[in-house]
């Protein structure tokens, strides 16, 4: 039957409930939002733990302004001393480019840098956004978000500056290196003496070195942006070094993390008088 | 070393619907989970769909999802199971499922195309191709990669939100863009693709939160993130975020 008034718009049905992700229609309807039966929580939930653990012990000691000198030991949270609060540290980096109106803990000066590079980090990123954000708890378990993005917008599209905090890194760590070097003397300051103490800061050098030397940035700048590995062949033989110690780069993560906490745990005991540094010789 | 029955749960359906459904099912040593589907259609689902080929982990097509984890059928074994563990077995939960464990992987199709392939060098015959093998030994890594797609599928970024598939290449063919770039002889660049830029740009590089599930189901074991995406991101970081870079480049460009 002919007719030219338009039919009547259907009635719009109720709005279906949201289905998104692997409820997604189309996919294969399955109710769970993840089938997986190990303790996949488990890696997000120790992670998680391990690394609140640093930033309560980290945030303590960074706001505590105290005990991080022990002739001659300094916490590597507290250098270089930049502020001209300072203890007195006669045998200690310390430079006090900071004027006087800095009232806060020196340790907030410098410790924006190692904070920058680790928070950067491609390893500890994959940390946190697993534990803290669940962006995934783990793989094949839905996330919990409604919307995702990644690093493609700001603030995470900043993650992309990684480099400049490798960069910093490396003045960091030489100075942790020159305290290192400090260490070898005795409390009236006379070099070749070693203490308990020295070997502490040593070994937690010897893992900040790795870890930064482990970095992806460092492993893309000492050769891995080139095109022709034959045409450089000391840069590759430093990408080859490196990527090595990047297979690891986790593990070093971790084990820089706990040594530098463990040498400032360190410092703390022996400048508030809990603990006397034992000398060897 | 004997012959048990073991409790499968195996998806059934299309995508009007359908759900998990139980079978027992006798297993036998040294048998793989494909092993268990395929006796499962020979005596009591006939038919059952499953997609697959090889049954030695080189072609690709038996990728399903197995206690909740993206696996090859014909790369796992049985005995990585408890006997009496109850095992499910699903398509992949990323794509849209055509019958019983087989899905529709198109979309790994439309962005294979997406990326542009290979730009031959200029006054280079083919044939003439010469390459020194630490040129080309990154990407060789890269074509171990037998498109199986369960990276793909692992993905969160497509995985949890469909609206991203648009956006979003996939960790396997970033991994291409990254390959081409790495390639010694590629004249992309000599014809004005800027593979580095359009990674970010085109391919949706910076959706990647680099947490690694890619490189956690990889039955060929390459390290996905570490090699290709993680690459890829620093060589997009020189072009659009490195003035350093930037301008060195401009310097050399000159002379
Ligand atoms: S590392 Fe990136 S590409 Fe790989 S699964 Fe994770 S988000 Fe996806
Ligand atoms: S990269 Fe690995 S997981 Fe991804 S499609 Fe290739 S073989 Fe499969
Ligand atoms: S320090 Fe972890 S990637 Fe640079
Ligand atoms: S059947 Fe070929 S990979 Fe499994």
């Amino acid at each position: 039957m002919a007719t030219d008034t338009q039919p009547p718009a259907p009635p719009t049905p109720p709005a279906p409930p949201a289905r998104h992700g692997v409820l997604s229609a189309g996919r294969a309807a399955i109710a769970a939002r993840h089938l997986r039966t190990d303790r996949w929580w488990l890696q997000p939930l120790l992670t998680a733990l391990g690394l609140s653990a640093f930033v309560v012990y980290s945030t303590w000691r960074a706001f505590a302004n105290a005990y991080y000198y022990a002739e001659p030991y300094v916490s590597p949270f507290y250098s270089p001393c930049l502020g001209s609060n300072c203890v007195d540290m006669p045998l200690g980096a310390r430079w006090p480019l900071f004027g006087e109106w800095w009232g806060l803990s020196p340790a907030l000066l410098v410790l924006i840098f190692p904070l920058g590079f680790r928070l950067t980090c491609y390893y500890y990123r994959k940390a946190y956004y697993r534990g803290f954000w669940a962006s995934p708890p783990a793989c094949a378990v839905a996330e919990p978000h409604e919307k995702y993005t990644g690093e493609t917008r700001f603030p995470l599209i900043l993650q992309n500056i990684h480099r400049y905090f490798f960069y910093f890194a490396i003045p960091v760590a030489l100075i942790l290196t020159y305290d290192v070097v400090l260490a070898f003397r005795d409390e009236q300051g006379a070099w070749g003496h070693m203490g308990l103490g020295t070997l502490v800061l040593l070994v937690n050098i010897a893992l900040i070195w790795a870890y930064t030397a482990s970095c992806h940035s460092c492993r893309h700048i000492v050769g891995g942006r080139l095109r022709h590995f034959s045409k450089h062949p000391v840069r590759y033989r430093m990408w080859t070094w490196v990527g090595k110690l990047n297979s690891r780069h986790m593990l070093l993560a971790w084990l820089s993390l706990v040594s530098v906490a463990l040498a400032d745990l360190y410092v703390y005991l022996v400048a508030s008088g809990a603990f006397d540094d034992p000398r060897f010789f | 070393m004997s012959t048990y029955t073991a409790h499968f749960r195996v998806w059934r359906g299309d995508a009007d619907g359908g759900g998990l459904r139980d079978y027992r099912v006798e297993v036998h040593d040294g048998e793989v989970v494909l092993d268990i589907i395929h006796r499962l259609q020979a005596t009591q689902a006939g038919d059952l769909a499953v997609r697959w080929n090889c049954k030695a982990g080189k072609c690709g097509s038996c990728s399903a999802e197995v206690n909740g984890r993206p696996r090859l059928m014909c790369m796992t074994r049985m005995s990585v199971f408890g006997r009496d563990e109850t095992i499910t077995v699903t398509p992949m939960r990323t794509f849209p499922v055509v019958r019983d464990l087989v899905t529709d992987v198109s979309f790994n199709y439309d962005k294979a195309r997406e990326v542009p392939s290979f730009v031959p060098p200029e006054g280079v015959a083919p044939g003439e191709y010469r390459m020194l093998q630490e040129d080309v030994e990154r990407s060789q890594e890269f074509r171990k990669c037998i498109e199986c797609f369960l990276c793909q599928d692992t993905c969160h970024v497509v995985r949890d939100h469909e609206e991203n598939k648009k956006a979003f290449a996939g960790p396997r063919f970033l991994m291409r863009v990254a390959e081409l770039d790495m390639h010694p002889l590629d004249a992309a660049e000599e014809q004005g693709l800027d593979r580095k830029r359009s990674a970010q740009d085109e391919h949706g590089l910076g959706y990647c939160n680099i947490t690694k599930c890619c490189t956690e189901v990889c039955p060929e074991h390459i390290k996905i993130t570490d090699n290709a995406l993680i690459p890829l991101k620093e060589r997009a970081v020189d072009r659009k975020y490195d003035p350093l870079v930037w301008l060195g480049d401009k310097i050399r460009r000159r002379t």
